[in-house]
């Protein structure tokens, strides 16, 4: 699903160039789970937006799902990020003048989806998330676990192939966490390709593989045992 | 523009949005409203000047004499020159085809006016029938002196509006009552209007009776005259000119003055003064449109701040959308669809309530130099459209602008 070889990216300040992925290699298939670990700095982040077609790479190939992605246009990427990736992030990033449902629905208006039908599949991803009952509040009336699951299922809405997570439960207690973990459990387990930026050991150990970076490069990549998170809930 | 779905997106934000949208179409609109109100006064200032200038026929010609400042043929310096009966029949005969009317004027000196026991201090003036139209004077009531008047030295006043509302305050109408001029008694058979009051403090009696009655001989104290209309501005001064300098270098040789003798004959023609004004008149138009202009550019100023503020506002919004996959100028389009929407709708709302306002108050403003302050609608109306456009041009920028932006770094924009 994703294949990136021998990865390069610096960032310039002023005279200096701070060189962030010093050639990264690895490999994503369909349906798994992949936690991407380091401390700040080891250039996660970085690598996440390069993903997410946010940034460019300097050198190197970025496949995803058989399509080269390189010297994108704006417009390309907006397309190909539109067609291919679900973004989920810490501060969850809903419209705040938006309810649920039509937050949920945005994606799909920019696929050109009609709105009768927008609202429908929004309904639908909200349900999925257990949360439909709040389809007409506002992010503000709602929790923070209740709003990153909103932007699951927004993220879910325009049937991405791969979905992008920087660090889903950063900003929610222990508890909250687990309840999303196992959302996002849940849906890989439907086949869903997720991956997911951490720096938490006990999120990482949810996942399938854990990835860790440090200084630019990939230090260590295993598979593990994955702990369900259905147990803590 | 057409896109339904992008109206649908536009009306959300604008419902949701409301104290925004608000704030953004009533500095729009109270934009509009001002610039308005201000074209309407620049109009109404223009009118009031004209009005001030109008009060005499446009094309009236004033003639009176003075003193000789120079000597001429022997005659010495220091001679003050009176103007005669022979010399207004001679310059009607010789100028009769470019004469519309003509009359001569007497100031009727130490009379005593009376109105049965209430004595009158207003100034007696002894004028021919065409005077009436000279002055631009407006009959009330009444009628002005005739030719039959003149002819038969006929005992008969014309009076001003004002010592009508003065003196005849007890009876309906002046006409028919009598007043008595040293003795002589006159029937008051008119009454006229005039602009200024102070013209209106005025008793006409016939030329001819007020030289018989009152020891005038054959003496006069000015003449006047109007030009026929010509068919435009410039010929009409010309015309003037042309008459002034003829009647002018007549008198001149009739009284023995030396043609370059500027104090003894004077002559003061109203087109040559209303080429001054004229040229006043544009150079206030000019103003006004200067200050027009520098509305619309603060408006356009304020147009396009208010489109920075905003898209500075919705700068993580704008990040959102885009990580969802919305291209660069699907927002650029957003963002200027709903700019151009609230300011038109606030622009023409601000038109069409300063318009009213004008229509309403603007009849009964009276200040001096200010009349009927009103605007031409589609002076007003292109001014709109011109702010509109250029406050779309002005908000593409920063739009453009957002759209470029990072999404990541718009992410971060807390």
């Amino acid at each position: 699903m994703i294949e990136i070889k021998d990865l390069h990216k610096s960032y310039r300040m002023g005279s200096n160039s701070l060189h962030v992925l010093k050639g990264i290699n690895f490999k994503v298939e369909e349906g798994e789970l992949v936690a991407i670990m380091g401390s700040s700095g080891s250039g996660k982040s970085t690598l996440l937006n390069i993903l997410g077609m946010l940034d460019g790479a300097d050198s190197g190939d970025y496949i995803l799902d058989n399509v080269p992605i390189k010297n994108l246009s704006e417009t390309k990427a907006a397309q190909y990020r539109n067609k291919f990736l679900g973004f989920i992030f810490q501060s969850f990033n809903l419209i705040n003048y938006k309810s649920a449902a039509e937050n949920v629905a945005l994606p799909l208006y920019y696929q050109k989806v009609p709105r009768k039908e927008r609202q429908e599949k929004a309904l639908q991803y909200l349900e999925r998330v257990g949360l439909k009952p709040w389809a007409d509040h506002l992010p503000s009336e709602l929790s923070g676990g209740q709003k990153q699951r909103v932007a699951i299922a927004r993220a879910m809405a325009a049937e991405p192939k791969v979905l992008l997570a920087d660090e889903p439960t950063g900003a929610l207690d222990s508890k909250t966490s687990y309840e999303v973990m196992d959302l996002i459990q849940k849906i890989n387990d439907e086949g869903n390709t997720i991956l997911i930026v951490t720096h938490e050991e006990d999120i990482a150990h949810m996942c399938k593989r854990i990835v860790h970076l440090k200084d630019g490069v990939i230090v260590e990549d295993k598979k593990i045992e994955q702990v369900r998170a259905e147990q803590y809930v | 523009m057409f896109d339904l779905e992008r109206w649908q997106e536009i009306f959300d934000t604008i419902r949701k949005n409301k104290l925004r949208t608000f704030l953004t179409g009533l500095s729009v609109a109270s934009g509009i409203f001002i610039l308005v109100i201000l074209l309407g006064f620049g109009q109404g200032m223009r009118n009031g000047i004209e009005n001030e200038f109008k009060q005499d026929a446009s094309t009236s010609v004033w003639v009176w004499p003075g003193v000789t400042t120079k000597e001429y043929k022997g005659l010495n310096p220091g001679r003050r020159i009176q103007l005669v009966n022979d010399n207004f029949d001679m310059a009607n005969t010789m100028f009769k085809s470019d004469i519309e009317y003509g009359s001569p004027r007497i100031f009727v000196r130490g009379v005593n006016v009376n109105y049965g026991k209430e004595a009158l201090v207003y100034g007696v003036q002894g004028v021919g029938a065409d005077f009436q139209f000279i002055e631009n004077a407006g009959m009330i009531e009444g009628r002005f002196i005739n030719y039959t008047d003149e002819v038969s030295t006929a005992k008969v006043a014309i009076i001003g509006n004002k010592i009508k509302k003065d003196v005849f305050k007890k009876v309906d109408s002046p006409i028919g009552e009598f007043i008595d001029i040293s003795g002589i008694p006159f029937k008051v058979i008119g009454v006229f209007k005039e602009m200024e009051d102070r013209e209106e403090e005025r008793i006409y009696i016939p030329i001819t009776t007020s030289q018989k009655a009152f020891n005038g001989g054959n003496k006069l104290n000015n003449m006047s005259f109007t030009l026929p209309p010509a068919e435009n501005f410039d010929q009409a001064v010309a015309q003037a000119v042309n008459f002034k300098n003829g009647v002018k270098s007549y008198l001149q040789q009739a009284h023995i003055v030396a043609p370059d003798d500027t104090g003894a004959i004077e002559v003061w023609s109203a087109m040559e003064e209303a080429k001054r004004f004229y040229g006043l008149t544009n150079s206030i138009k000019i103003f006004f449109w200067f200050v027009g202009v520098c509305t619309i550019i603060a408006g356009v100023v304020g147009v396009s701040n208010i489109m920075m503020i905003v898209v500075k506002e919705r700068t993580r919004e704008i990040g959102i959308r885009k990580a969802l996959g919305a291209k660069p100028w699907s927002i650029v389009g957003m963002i200027l669809h709903e700019a151009i929407f609230v300011t038109a709708i606030s622009g023409f709302g601000g038109l069409i309530f300063s318009m009213a306002l004008l229509e309403l108050v603007g009849p009964h403003v009276e200040v001096d130099y200010i009349m009927n302050p009103s605007v031409n609608f589609n002076a007003a109306f292109s001014t709109v459209i011109v702010l509109i456009l250029a406050g779309t041009l002005a908000g593409f920028v920063p739009a453009w602008r957002a759209a470029k932006v990072k999404v990541i770094e718009s992410l971060r924009d807390e």
